[in-house]
């Protein structure tokens, strides 16, 4: 990674007008720091601002407040073929009545490179993402992986400052999505370009970025390194979109903390600065982080087993709450639905989420 | 205009069976037996009577082989007898050619800007402005043409109001001018060009556009080299239904054109009027037919490449 900001965002805020007449805030002064070279995911469930926040910095739309500044300058007055970004879309929008070649040179071309050298880059950029040899094809003759390819290509020719990709792997299936996301890696590596990368997939997220930032309604809720949204997740929105979590209600006083249903619990859990000092709480546990307990007099009753392969799901009846236990299927054999248990959270694991 | 290319269905055993939502053979007879009879027979009349005589009182043929009529595209005869070129057919034909390319051209330029807008505009409100496109085919043609002929004339609104600023002091002679058969041909033909352009830019994925931008391009470059490229089809679809009907107009140029500017469909119809020179009008409809079928196969050539240049196996699909 390199050094200092590629890309800021500062306090930006886009609302749309719906047809009904009301106002969506997409964007509801959404600040973030992109370090150059860096790979930054903007995650989200669908609606929460992050591909408006895309589109704003790419320039195709206009923030109603807010700075976006490209390595210090500001370009959120800039239009947007002036600027030195470029995006790869979710549709892919390859040009259909030009081949392969021709849609990586467009961009060459607006860039008033020379003949020669636009060739150049188009087979350099063809090599790169391992299409040499299909320049002289028509985007409708090549697979949809192949498409993405191309797409990739077009973009990363004009050698960005920053790369904006949106959903880019949405429209392939499984495999290659997982094909294409070390791909994806592979080519910010080599290139040291800065990517920006929405994604509604927490996996994908976790996957490739450096730094992750979390979107809910138009606000980014939480910022860090994959492994931090992941452990240490701020709120609840946060923790059950990432990854599976058990939410459960608790309490929380000057002794400790008492989940409804199980009693007073481990106090190591309560590293969590943001989290009330006092009071009704919610409490994220992992399910992967529960072990559960035979006794007869438990806690708990387990209502539910599911063998999901490597795994075993056990649902377990604490009353008011509800706790899912992931257990890998070859610890032993799992409880059976009835059976009374105590969950063991391990040390550590449970985490008070910030917004109550 | 679509002309969808069907596969040809898998045969079934029987030979005869219709399979289920395909239309029937017979259905169509009606339609294909009327058209057989009301187009193709007529025609085949005209090219028969191009190869006659003129009959003694001008009205009808004579039935005696002649190549005449078709000398007299290109030379007329002298009182003596002999016969020297005579370029005035030429002429017109390639006046009606000219005007025809200038009509279609305009109206490609008029369409463009027009029916992108439209094609840009929410769902609910493009199906209300395409009904508004089509509110001129309300009226007949030729109550629309007289209309130009208030409008144009040295005492009309246009002259009125250009004395009134002063901007001229007397009357410009629009009307009875090339100018005012253009005009008049324009207005006629443009609903027809906005309709197949309007349908090609309803289909233009304007996101094309947007990675056209973010690659860095402006909006000429965008309009060039990525919507006017994908919009071709309706361009050629509507130069189509502008251009041939245009050749072969006749009112426009007949009412608004005052005579000084005839096209072939005016000479043509003298023939049968005025000039009582039945197989020579013949030999002019036959030429007429000629050139229509030539710039047909042109448009379809140019189809051909586009679609060959779009990768796009049925290029049937662009007419």
């Amino acid at each position: 990674m390199g050094t200092g900001s590629a890309l800021s965002v500062a306090r930006v805020s886009k609302a749309f007008a719906t047809p009904e007449g009301g106002e969506v805030r997409a964007l509801d002064d959404v600040s973030l720091e992109v370090a150059d070279g860096s790979f930054t995911v903007l995650l989200g469930p669908s609606g929460c601002g992050k591909t408006t926040l895309l589109r704003c910095i790419a320039g195709l739309e206009t923030p109603d407040a807010g700075e976006i500044l490209l390595h210090g300058e500001r370009i959120d007055d800039v239009p947007v073929w002036k600027r030195r970004v470029n995006t790869v879309f979710q549709s892919y929008a390859l040009f259909p009545h030009m081949t392969v070649a021709q849609n990586i040179a467009f961009g060459l071309q607006m860039d008033k490179v020379a003949k020669a050298d636009i060739d150049q880059r188009v087979g350099d950029a063809l090599e790169m993402v391992r299409l040499t040899g299909l320049g002289a094809r028509r985007p409708s003759q090549l697979s949809g992986g192949q498409q993405q390819r191309v797409a990739l290509a077009r973009a990363l020719a004009k050698k960005p400052e920053v790369l904006l990709l949106d959903e880019p792997l949405s429209a392939l299936d499984l495999k290659l999505r997982r094909g294409m996301q070390t791909e994806l890696k592979r080519l910010q590596r080599e290139t040291s370009i800065t990517f920006v990368l929405v994604t509604h997939d927490q996996g994908e997220a976790m996957a490739m970025g450096d730094q992750v930032a979390v979107f809910d309604s138009g606000r980014i809720v939480q910022l860090g390194a994959p492994e931090d949204v992941y452990l240490r997740p701020r709120t609840a929105f946060v923790a059950d979109f990432i990854g599976e979590a058990n939410l459960v209600s608790a309490v929380r006083d000057s002794s400790g903390l008492s989940i409804a249903g199980l009693g007073g619990t481990d106090p190591a859990a309560l590293a969590n600065p943001e989290a009330p000092e006092t009071g009704d709480v919610t409490v994220a546990i992992r399910p992967e982080n529960i072990s559960l307990e035979e006794a007869a007099d438990g806690a708990g009753t387990v209502a539910d087993v599911t063998f999901t392969g490597g795994d075993v799901h056990v649902e377990v009846d604490l009353g008011p709450n509800r706790l899912v236990v992931r257990m890998p299927s070859h610890g032993g054999r799992p409880p059976q639905a009835g059976a009374r248990v105590t969950p063991v959270f391990l040390p550590g694991s449970l985490r008070i989420m910030a917004d109550g | 205009m679509t002309i969808v290319q069907d596969e040809a269905p898998p045969a079934t055993p029987a030979g005869r069976t219709r399979r289920a939502g395909q239309g029937s053979w017979w259905a169509g007879m009606p339609g294909l037996l009327y058209l057989m009879l009301l187009v193709l027979g007529p025609m085949i009349i005209i090219v028969i009577y191009s190869f006659l005589s003129r009959a003694k009182f001008g009205v009808g043929v004579k039935w005696e082989f002649s190549i005449t009529p078709y000398l007299d595209l290109l030379f007329s005869e002298s009182l003596a007898g002999g016969r020297s070129f005579d370029p005035t057919y030429l002429e017109i034909i390639f006046n009606s050619f000219w005007y025809s390319l200038l009509t279609s051209v305009v109206c490609i330029v008029l369409s463009i800007p027009i029916a992108v807008w439209i094609a840009t505009r929410p769902a609910h409100r493009r199906t209300a402005l395409v009904f508004l496109v089509t509110i001129p085919f309300w009226t007949s043609l030729l109550i629309r043409t007289y209309a130009f002929i208030i409008i144009l004339n040295d005492n009309g609104p246009i002259n009125g109001a250009l004395q009134f600023v002063h901007l001229i002091s007397s009357p410009i002679g629009m009307l009875y001018t090339p100018f005012a058969t253009v005009i008049g041909l324009v207005y006629s033909f443009l609903p027809f060009m906005i309709l197949p352009i309007y349908a090609s830019a309803e289909r233009f994925d304007f996101r094309l556009a947007e990675a056209a931008y973010d690659l860095g391009a402006n909006r000429w470059t965008v309009l060039w080299r990525i919507v006017l490229p994908s919009i071709r089809p309706g361009i050629v679809a509507g130069t189509i239904l502008v251009f041939i009907p245009a050749l072969g107009s006749f009112l426009a140029p007949e009412l608004l054109g005052g005579g000084k500017t005839s096209m072939i469909a005016n000479v043509i119809a003298a023939q049968f009027g005025a000039s009582r020179n039945w197989p020579f009008g013949a030999a002019l409809s036959v030429l007429l037919l000629v050139i229509t079928m030539l710039v047909l196969l042109g448009f379809v050539a140019v189809a051909r490449r586009t679609a060959k240049a779009q990768g796009n196996s049925s290029w049937e699909s662009l007419l």
